[in-house]
C-alpha cells in the first residue's frame, strides 16, 4: 500500500478516470502489439519477428475504435472522458496546454508526413496475393491436362520409397538453393529475391493446397502465373522444360512428406473451402 | 491452340459490340446504374418483409402501433418504387446501348423470362399501391385480413422477379455445362440457364440480405426523424422504430454469413478457378475489407445496444458486464481482420520469412477467423438477451435452473467453437471445412434453446419500470446510420467481388468481353466506385426521407393523430410495449 500524494496512489486514482483508462489502454495496446506479438513465437520454439507497420496501423486503429466505444457507451462514463478535454480546451488556466497542444500537433502530424513521404532507396510495402487462381486447363509438353480432379497418380503406383528417393534427389538438386535444406524458403540464394521463395514448412503454404494445384506451379513457374494480380516478379523457373512429369509428381511427393503436411484432397464432390 | 481461340473472338467480336459512354466509359456506368437499382430494389423487397410482419403482430398481438409502424415503412416504399423502376430502366438503356450484342445474347435467351419479370413487376407495383392507400380503408374486420394477404402477395411477387433477375446475373457467372461460345443461345434452354449451379444459393443469400438491408434503411429513416423530431413524443416514437429497425436488420443478419458460406462452397463446386480466385487470389484482401465492415456492424449494433440499455430500469446490473464483451469483440475484429498474406517492405518479409508472420500467420487461416465470428455472433446474441431481460424480473419458479441452463448453452457453444478452432490447426483442410458445420450449429442450437427459455422464462414476468423511449443519446443515432451506411457499402463490396471474379468474361468461359474495359479493377478503384454508388443511393434515400417527411407536413393534423395512435410513450413512461422478441417493456 502506498501512502496517499505518492505517485502509486496518483496512478491509481488518475487509471480511475476514463480519460486516463482510454491513454493507458491505447499505450498498452501499442506496447503489445509492437512488442508482446514478438515474444510470442519464441515461447513454442518458433524464431521470432516484429509486426509489419501495415499490420501494426491496422490493429490500432481497431483499438481506438475500441477504446471510443468503451468510453462513450455509458452517459456518465462519457461525460467524465470529456471532463479533461473540455478543461484542456477552454478553462483560462491552461493556456499552457492549449499553447503546448498547438506546438506538439503539428510537429507530430508534419513528423509522420515526412516519414510518409520521404524518399527512401527501400522496395515499398507490397501487396501480393500468394494463391494465383489456376486455369482451367494447362498444356503440359504438348499435352492438355485438366487440372479440376487431377491427381498425383505416383500415390497409387509403383513403390512409394523409389518415388520418395527420385523426389528428394530432384529437391536437392534443384530447389535446394532457394527453398533451402528445411523447406523454410531460407536457402542461401533466398536473400537475394523478392519476393522471397515460399516456405513449405508453413501451413499457408502446400498444406492448403492441392497436389494439381502445386503441379502447375512447378510446371509453369513464375512466368505462367495468371495475369491478374501481376506484378508477381516471381523468379521461379518454370521446370517443366527440365524436368518430367514424373519428377514433378515425385519431388511433390517428397515435399508434403518432408513438412509432414497433407495435400487438400478433392471431395465427392470436387469442391473445397477458402485456401 | 487453346489461347488462339480467345483471341480470334476478340478480334472478331468487337465491331459494333460495344458503345461509349462519356468521360467515365461504359463499365462504370453500367456499374453504376445496376448497384444503384440493385441497392433500391433490395430496399423494396426487404421492408415490405417486415412491414407484413409487423402488421401481423399489430393484427394478431391487437395492438394498433405496430400496425401504424408496418404503415410508416410502406410509406417508404411507395417513392423508393419509382425510384427502383427509374435505374431499373437507366440500366436497360445502358446495357442495350453499350453492350448490344451481350444484350441481344442475354435476349435471346432470356427473353420469356423479361415479359415475366416486366408482368409481376407491374402486378407488384399496383399491390403495393392497394396495399398503402387501402390500409387506411380496409382496417378492421374480415378487410383488415385481406389487407394483410395484399402485404403478403406484395412480398411474392417481389421475390419472385427478383428470383428470374437472379437467374439472368447468375448465368453470367456458372452458365450450364458444355456451354461454348458457338453455343447457340436458343439451343440452351431458358429454365437450364435460369437454374443454373449459383441461382438457389444467390436467391437465398438475397432473400436474407434485403431483410436486414432494409431493416437498416428503416433505422437510419428513423434515426434522421428522431434528431429532427420536435417534441417528446416524435423522438420516443422514432427512438422505438429505430430500435426495431435495428432489431430486425442484426438478428437476421447473424444468419446471413451462413447463407454466403453456402454460396461460396457452391461457386468452388462449379469452378475452382473462380473460388480461388474469389478467396485466395487477388481478390483475397477483399475479405479483410469485408470483416473490417462486419466488425464495424458488430461493434455498432453492440454499442447501440449498451447506449440503449441506459434507458432502462434495472440494466444498471448488467452495466458491468458491457466492457468485457468489448474486448471480446475487439479481439473478434482483430483476429477476422488479420491478413494471412500482409502488406509489408523489403526488410519485413526478411525477418518474417516471407508474407507470413511467424505467429500471426495462425490467425490469418479460416479455423481462427471462423472461431473469431462464432464468438461475436454469441457475444452480440448475449447483448441482445440482456437488453432484453434488462427491465423484467422473471416470476417462474424454476427461473434461476433456467438461467443457469441458458448459462451452460453458452459455455457449451463457446468450448465448442474454440475446440473446433483449435482442433482445426491440426487436421488436413479437407477435414477443417467441415468443423466450420460443427461451430455453426453448435451457435445456432444455443440461440434456439436460449430464446424458447427466455420466452417462457419471461411470461408474467414483474416489470422493473418501463423504458424509457426517446432519452438516448444522439450519438446513438449517428450509430444507426453508420449502420446503414456500412450495409449500403458492404453490399456494394460484395456485388463486386460477386460479378468481379468472372474477370475478362462477360458470360464465364463463354463470351469473352473484349472492349477497352475488360480489366478487373484494383481494389482502389473499385472502392471509389462503391463508395460514388453509396453516396448516390444515401443522397436519393435522404431525398425520400424527406419527401416522407414533407408529405406529413403538409397534413398536420393527420401527422398528430397517427403519432397518437402510435401512442409514443412519454419519456417517463408506459410507451410502445414491443413483440416479445424484440425487447422488454
Amino acid at each position: 500500500m502506498s501512502a496517499p500524494g505518492t505517485w502509486a496512489s496518483g496512478i491509481r486514482e488518475a487509471l480511475r478516470h476514463p480519460f486516463w483508462q482510454a491513454v493507458a489502454l491505447l499505450l498498452g495496446a501499442y506496447l503489445l502489439f509492437e512488442f508482446g506479438i514478438a515474444l510470442v513465437p519464441p515461447l513454442v520454439g518458433i524464431k521470432s519477428a516484429p509486426i509489419p507497420a501495415s499490420v501494426l496501423v491496422q490493429y490500432m486503429l481497431t483499438a481506438v475504435v475500441g477504446i471510443l466505444l468503451y468510453v462513450s457507451d455509458q452517459e456518465e462514463r462519457w461525460r467524465r472522458f470529456k471532463e479533461p478535454i473540455r478543461a484542456a480546451l477552454v478553462d483560462p488556466n491552461k493556456r499552457w496546454i492549449r499553447a503546448a497542444l498547438l506546438i506538439v500537433v503539428p510537429i507530430s502530424a508534419g513528423f509522420v508526413t515526412y516519414r510518409q513521404v520521404r524518399p527512401s532507396v527501400g522496395a515499398g510495402a507490397q501487396l501480393r496475393s500468394i494463391h494465383p487462381a489456376p486455369p482451367s486447363t494447362i498444356s503440359f509438353r504438348g499435352r492438355t491436362m485438366t487440372l479440376a480432379g487431377l491427381e498425383n497418380l505416383l500415390r497409387r503406383s509403383g513403390d512409394s520409397a523409389q518415388h520418395l528417393a527420385t523426389g528428394r534427389r530432384v529437391y536437392y538438386a534443384n530447389c535446394l538453393p532457394c527453398h533451402g535444406d528445411l523447406l523454410d524458403g531460407r536457402g542461401q540464394y533466398a536473400h537475394a529475391f523478392n519476393p522471397a521463395p515460399l516456405s513449405f514448412a508453413d501451413n499457408g503454404t502446400i498444406a492448403q493446397l492441392t497436389e494439381s494445384y502445386v503441379f502447375w506451379r512447378i510446371a509453369k513457374g513464375g512466368r505462367g502465373l495468371p495475369r491478374e494480380g501481376t506484378p508477381w516478379n516471381s523468379a521461379m523457373p518454370a521446370w517443366e522444360e527440365f524436368l518430367t512429369e514424373d519428377e514433378i509428381w515425385s519431388v511433390i511427393v517428397f515435399l508434403y512428406q518432408h513438412t509432414g503436411w497433407k495435400p487438400r484432397t478433392w471431395d465427392e464432390e470436387g469442391g473445397g473451402g477458402a485456401p | 491452340m487453346t489461347d488462339l481461340f480467345p483471341l480470334l473472338q476478340a478480334v472478331a467480336d468487337t465491331a459494333g459490340a460495344y458503345g461509349r459512354f462519356p468521360v467515365i466509359g461504359s463499365r462504370a456506368a453500367v456499374w453504376i446504374a445496376a448497384e444503384v437499382h440493385l441497392m433500391f430494389a433490395a430496399f423494396v423487397l426487404g421492408v415490405p418483409m417486415f412491414a407484413v410482419i409487423t402488421e401481423a403482430i399489430g393484427i394478431f398481438g391487437k395492438d394498433d402501433k405496430y400496425d401504424r409502424l408496418a404503415k410508416e415503412f410502406t410509406r417508404l416504399l411507395v417513392v423508393a418504387y419509382s425510384a427502383t423502376a427509374i435505374w431499373g430502366a437507366v440500366l436497360t438503356f445502358f446495357l442495350t446501348t453499350l453492350y448490344p450484342r451481350f444484350w441481344s445474347h442475354l435476349a435471346r435467351l432470356f427473353g420469356l423470362s423479361m415479359w415475366i419479370y416486366v408482368g409481376l413487376f407491374f402486378i407488384e407495383s399496383f399491390t403495393l399501391y392497394l396495399y398503402y392507400y387501402g390500409w387506411d380503408r380496409w382496417q378492421t374486420g374480415r378487410a383488415k385480413y385481406g389487407h394483410w394477404t395484399l402485404g403478403l402477395l406484395l412480398n411474392v411477387w417481389g421475390t419472385a422477379v427478383m428470383f428470374i433477375a437472379n437467374g439472368w446475373l447468375t448465368y453470367m457467372m456458372s452458365p450450364p455445362a458444355g456451354m461454348t461460345a458457338e453455343t447457340l443461345p436458343e439451343s440452351v434452354g431458358l429454365w437450364n440457364a435460369l437454374a443454373n449451379a449459383t441461382w438457389m444459393p444467390i436467391n437465398i443469400h438475397r432473400l436474407i440480405a434485403n431483410a436486414v438491408f432494409g431493416g437498416s434503411i428503416v433505422a437510419a429513416y428513423a434515426a434522421y426523424r428522431f434528431l429532427a423530431a420536435k417534441s417528446a413524443e416524435e423522438r420516443a416514437h422514432y427512438d422505438w422504430m429505430g430500435y426495431v429497425g435495428n432489431f430486425v436488420a442484426i438478428s437476421i443478419f447473424i444468419v446471413l454469413p451462413f447463407a454466403g458460406y453456402y454460396l461460396g462452397r457452391e461457386i468452388y463446386q462449379y469452378n475452382q478457378q473462380l473460388g480461388i480466385t474469389m478467396m485466395g487470389g487477388f481478390m483475397s484482401w477483399l475479405w479483410i475489407l469485408q470483416a473490417f465492415l462486419i466488425g464495424i456492424l458488430f461493434l455498432v449494433s453492440n454499442y447501440y445496444l449498451w447506449i440503449g440499455m441506459g434507458r432502462i430500469p434495472g440494466a444498471e446490473r448488467f452495466m458491468p458486464y458491457t466492457k468485457w464483451m468489448l474486448v471480446i469483440l475487439v479481439l473478434g475484429v482483430i483476429v477476422w481482420a488479420t491478413p494471412h498474406t500482409m502488406i509489408a517492405n523489403r526488410r519485413e518479409l526478411e525477418e518474417m520469412g516471407g508474407s507470413h508472420h511467424p505467429f500471426l500467420g495462425v490467425l490469418g487461416v479460416m479455423s481462427a477467423k471462423n472461431t473469431a465470428v462464432n464468438l461475436m455472433i454469441l457475444t452480440t446474441f448475449l447483448s441482445f438477451l440482456l437488453y432484453r431481460r434488462a427491465n423484467k424480473r422473471p416470476t417462474a419458479a424454476w427461473a434461476r435452473a433456467g438461467t443457469i441452463v441458458q448459462g451452460l448453452s453458452f459455455g457449451a457453444a463457446t468450448a465448442v467453437v474454440l475446440f473446433f478452432g483449435v482442433y482445426g490447426y491440426f487436421v488436413s483442410a479437407i477435414v477443417r471445412i467441415g468443423f466450420s458445420v460443427y461451430q455453426v450449429l453448435a451457435v445456432l442450437a444455443t440461440i434456439v434453446v436460449v430464446v424458447v427459455l427466455d420466452i417462457l422464462m419471461l411470461r408474467g414476468a414483474q416489470s422493473r419500470g418501463a423504458i424509457r423511449w426517446g432519452q438516448m443519446p444522439e450519438r446513438s443515432q449517428y450509430a444507426l446510420f453508420l449502420l446503414a451506411v456500412t450495409f449500403t457499402w458492404l453490399m456494394g463490396l460484395m456485388g463486386f467481388a460477386r460479378s468481379g471474379i468472372r474477370q475478362h468474361w462477360h458470360v464465364f468461359e463463354v463470351i469473352r468481353d473484349t472492349s477497352p474495359d475488360a480489366v478487373t479493377p484494383a481494389l482502389g478503384s473499385a472502392a471509389i466506385m462503391i463508395s460514388a454508388c453509396v453516396l448516390i443511393f444515401l443522397g436519393l434515400v435522404s431525398f425520400i426521407f424527406w419527401l416522407s417527411e414533407l408529405g406529413q407536413k403538409s397534413s398536420p393534423g393527420r401527422e398528430v393523430a397517427e403519432l397518437a395512435a402510435a401512442a409514443p410513450p412519454p419519456p417517463s413512461g408506459s410507451g410502445p410495449s414491443p413483440a416479445p422478441l424484440l425487447g422488454g417493456d
